[in-house]
């Protein structure tokens, strides 16, 4: 999957383009354990939680929303682990 | 008095008026320590992402609850003297959320859409896959993966 999202190794000069936290702003979504919709977003294939660095989510909703997943998973809403 | 939400769960040989029935019960223990349920909600018999005590799937129940503190320690008591009940998270909150929840507001999405409940897992798989990576080309969150990629080769 990285190697498809490599397109020939432009160098140095993509841009970086401005992360934005997606639990911020006036129609950001609640963090809820119950909305597992939601939660699935930002959890992998193999069930992990995806890290902040590459979901853009800021720290604080960070942590929030690892709670939130923790939840989710203690009421077998979403799997430890799959496989 | 605090507000609190609780889920559990409850086995699934038992019927849903029984599992209802259940509810009621805990709701009552709760009423009867001076505190009261807001509101109580069935999410119906849902698989579990993965086995607890043999049971492939459980009677989800949602209760808000008003009450002392006391009164959520009686109730959670017997929710773990209760064979039926197979788990059990009670949450406080900052205030109560009215009308259904978000799994409800989901349900009622997926009702709309025939045909989709009953492939639960393959449906639920599919759409983790598709999902990550539906979310990260609407951030532009796919440039990201080149730009770590990149910092990689750099170092």
């Amino acid at each position: 999957m990285n190697g498809a999202r490599k397109p020939g190794g432009r160098g140095g000069a993509f841009f970086r383009r401005r992360k934005s936290c997606p639990f911020t702003g006036d129609k950001a979504p609640k963090i809820d354990y119950k909305d597992v919709r939601l939660l699935s977003r930002y959890v992998s294939e193999r069930g992990k939680i995806v890290p902040s660095r590459i979901s853009a989510v800021s720290a604080k909703k960070q942590r929030e929303l690892a709670n939130a997943i923790k939840r989710a998973r203690f009421l077998a809403l979403i799997p430890y682990a799959v496989r | 008095m605090t507000y609190y939400e609780n889920v559990f769960i409850a086995r699934q040989d038992i019927s849903q008026p029984q599992a209802e029935a259940l509810g009621e019960a805990f709701a009552k223990v709760v009423a009867d320590l001076g505190g009261k349920v807001t509101k109580r909600e069935y999410w119906g018999l849902r698989n579990l992402a993965f086995r607890i005590k043999k049971n492939r799937k459980g009677h989800y129940l949602l209760l808000n609850i008003d009450a002392p503190a006391t009164a959520v320690h009686e109730m959670e008591r017997q929710m773990r003297i209760n064979e039926d009940v197979i788990r059990h998270l009670t949450v406080r909150v900052e205030e109560l959320e009215e009308g259904p929840s978000a799994m409800m507001r989901a349900r009622d999405q997926r009702d709309e859409r025939p045909g989709r409940g009953d492939r639960f897992g393959g449906d639920r798989f599919g759409g983790d896959r598709d999902r990550p990576r539906r979310s990260r080309d609407e951030e532009g969150g796919g440039r990201d993966f080149g730009s770590d990629e990149g910092e990689r080769g750099r170092t």
